[in-house]
């Protein structure tokens, strides 16, 4: 269980993520939305200690991170940011053998390496594995570090928006991919998503954000609701029931 | 084939570079040698054990220094570690006087001056890192523009130094190979062990902080105190190279690059010990080959810096077309 207490961040005296309180549950997959500049992915590089916050405290299964050493949080929690830039050159091995570190500290051991072997044919990059970083499509080097992620064997996986520059096929197949982290490995995921109808067909709970505040949150059966939708994004949609799946029509 | 040949072995490179290394440092002790062994064996052996500790502390701070910025440009010389050191050289000529200067022993001189650069380095780290996540590239601009400041202020206190103690000083400033400082052979070799040690203990964190430092910080590095750690390490690294030899500026950037390009992998295990071999293969090599092919015409430092300007331009050229 993640509990955000009172988190606040500001840039002056702009708050960017203003006295957000909420419970992620253990388990399932929990969507973030919510319009640009919502403080989404402040909160996730808030609770994932990458970034300090003013005030307010975050706690992982009683964890408070800003107190808990690096190390014992790196068992527990892992992400994985927007922007992925690696100076150094990575074959899709070190990077994924990278997830490892935070057991290993550089000396792997015989499991470290079937948790390696192990990640790397679960994203489908066995014949990939000796490439570098850079000679991957975009949905590749995705799946890479999302190997990564995985290999790191946490509780709790943050993804913050994942689907960024995916085309439809690279961006389903990543979606089924964190939806199984759930299901198979009964992970708890927790994505930024930009992408309304993704967070609509994928997630177990949907929690929105606006000018730094948490607006609602609920099952996507709740969240997918036209006046809801619209105090979210300012956007006048139609909801369409497909199947079991709600889907948002926001082009016309 | 041409797989095999792309990707050579990582350890084949560091055996390569190494037997490459100890044959310039075998050659530089006999090739030419007339007369008592037991005087050419200590008098070379002095200027080799120089000349190698420069290498290593060059070599190393270099390819950190790079690892920490997570930029191949930038060595600890380009943001103005040594300008601070030849700037409290002059300072203390300047007030010390020559004779004064001359008076204190230079292994206290060496700590002081060490501990102010780790000093200095630690406080431009602490001021300006304590900000947001960006700030890493201030602490490069603020190097640049106090590197600037502290030349400035060198160039200007030499210009109302007397001609004299500017001799003195002009000697100790200038980088030279040829003529190791050999009273501090010991406390640099010293202090040289010390940051091994320290290093070999933060060993397996370096690979993970080249990934930058949001990625560094997920996998559980505590990012803020590792790489203040290896600043002053850094600092006291570029002191020991600069207090021996002088400054030299793109020594680094020409080794570390080289290494960076001919390691098959990027993980440090290889990357810092084939940049130590390729340093001492510059430096050894190169003052056999000017010593026995020239006869001392010309100072190594002359071309090496020629080389090491040369390959930055090409980087920086290379870096604005991509």
């Amino acid at each position: 269980m993640i509990e955000i207490r009172d988190v606040t961040k500001s840039y002056g005296s702009n708050a960017v993520v203003d006295r957000v309180s909420m419970t992620l549950p253990a388990g399932g997959l929990t969507s973030i939305i919510g319009p640009n500049g919502a403080g989404k992915s402040t909160l996730l590089s808030i609770v994932s200690r990458l970034m300090p916050m003013d005030g307010g405290q975050v706690l992982v299964d009683g964890l408070d991170v800003s107190r808990t050493a690096g190390d014992v949080l790196a068992r527990r929690l892992s992400i994985m940011r927007q922007d992925n830039h690696i100076t150094a050159r990575l074959s899709v091995r070190d990077l994924v053998t990278f997830g490892r570190y935070p057991y290993s500290k550089g000396r792997l051991t015989a499991i470290d390496v079937e948790h390696i072997d192990r990640s790397i044919a679960y994203v489908g990059l066995k014949a990939f594995e000796h490439r570098f970083l850079d000679e991957l499509s975009g949905g590749q080097r995705q799946r890479a570090f999302i190997a990564m992620v995985l290999c790191q064997d946490t509780d709790y996986m943050l993804f913050d928006e994942p689907l960024n520059n995916l085309d439809m096929k690279h961006a389903v197949e990543t979606m089924k991919l964190l939806r199984r982290l759930a299901d198979d490995f009964a992970k708890t995921v927790v994505v930024v998503l930009h992408d309304i109808n993704f967070a609509s067909a994928y997630s177990d709970r949907i929690v929105a954000m606006r000018d730094g505040k948490l607006a609602f949150e609920g099952a996507p059966k709740d969240m997918i609701e036209p006046s809801r939708l619209q105090a979210i994004f300012d956007v006048d949609c139609r909801v369409h029931a497909v199947g079991e799946t709600r889907l948002v029509n926001y082009f016309e | 084939m041409q797989a095999e040949i792309k990707r050579a072995s990582p350890a084949g490179v560091l055996v390569v570079t190494a037997v490459l290394a100890l044959l310039s440092m075998l050659a530089f002790m006999t090739l030419g040698a007339r007369g008592s062994w037991a005087f050419i064996l200590s008098f070379r052996g002095a200027k080799l054990a120089g000349m190698v500790l420069v290498a290593y502390a060059i070599a190393v701070s270099t390819i950190l220094f790079q690892t920490i910025s997570g930029n191949r440009i930038l060595t600890p010389s380009i943001i103005g570690f040594d300008a601070m050191y030849a700037l409290l050289q002059t300072v203390m000529i300047f007030f010390l006087g020559a004779a004064g200067a001359t008076a204190v022993d230079p292994r206290l001189q060496f700590v002081i001056e060490t501990a102010a650069m780790a000093g200095f380095s630690v406080l431009l780290f602490r001021a300006l890192f304590s900000g947001g996540t960006r700030s890493l590239h201030l602490l490069m601009l603020v190097g640049i523009i106090l590197g600037g400041l502290f030349r400035s202020l060198s160039s200007f206190l030499q210009r109302i130094l007397d001609p004299n103690e500017f001799v003195v000083l002009q000697d100790r400033l200038f980088a030279s190979f040829n003529t190791v400082n050999a009273d501090l052979l010991g406390i640099s070799a010293i202090a040289v062990a010390a940051v091994t040690f320290v290093l070999w203990r933060l060993f397996p964190t370096f690979d993970v902080l080249s990934l930058g430092r949001e990625s560094a910080i997920g996998l559980g590095v505590d990012h803020h105190r590792t790489v203040t750690i290896l600043l002053v390490l850094i600092a006291v690294l570029v002191s020991v190279s600069t207090a021996l030899v002088g400054p030299v500026t793109f020594f680094g950037l020409l080794v570390a690059s080289l290494a960076w390009q001919i390691t098959p992998t990027a993980s440090h295990r290889f990357v810092l010990p084939i940049a130590v071999c390729l340093a001492i293969v510059t430096l050894v090599g190169g003052q056999v080959i000017l010593e026995r092919l020239f006869a001392f015409n010309t100072a190594l430092s002359i071309v090496i810096e020629f080389v090491g300007g040369l390959v930055f331009i090409f980087l920086l050229v290379r870096g604005s077309a991509r």
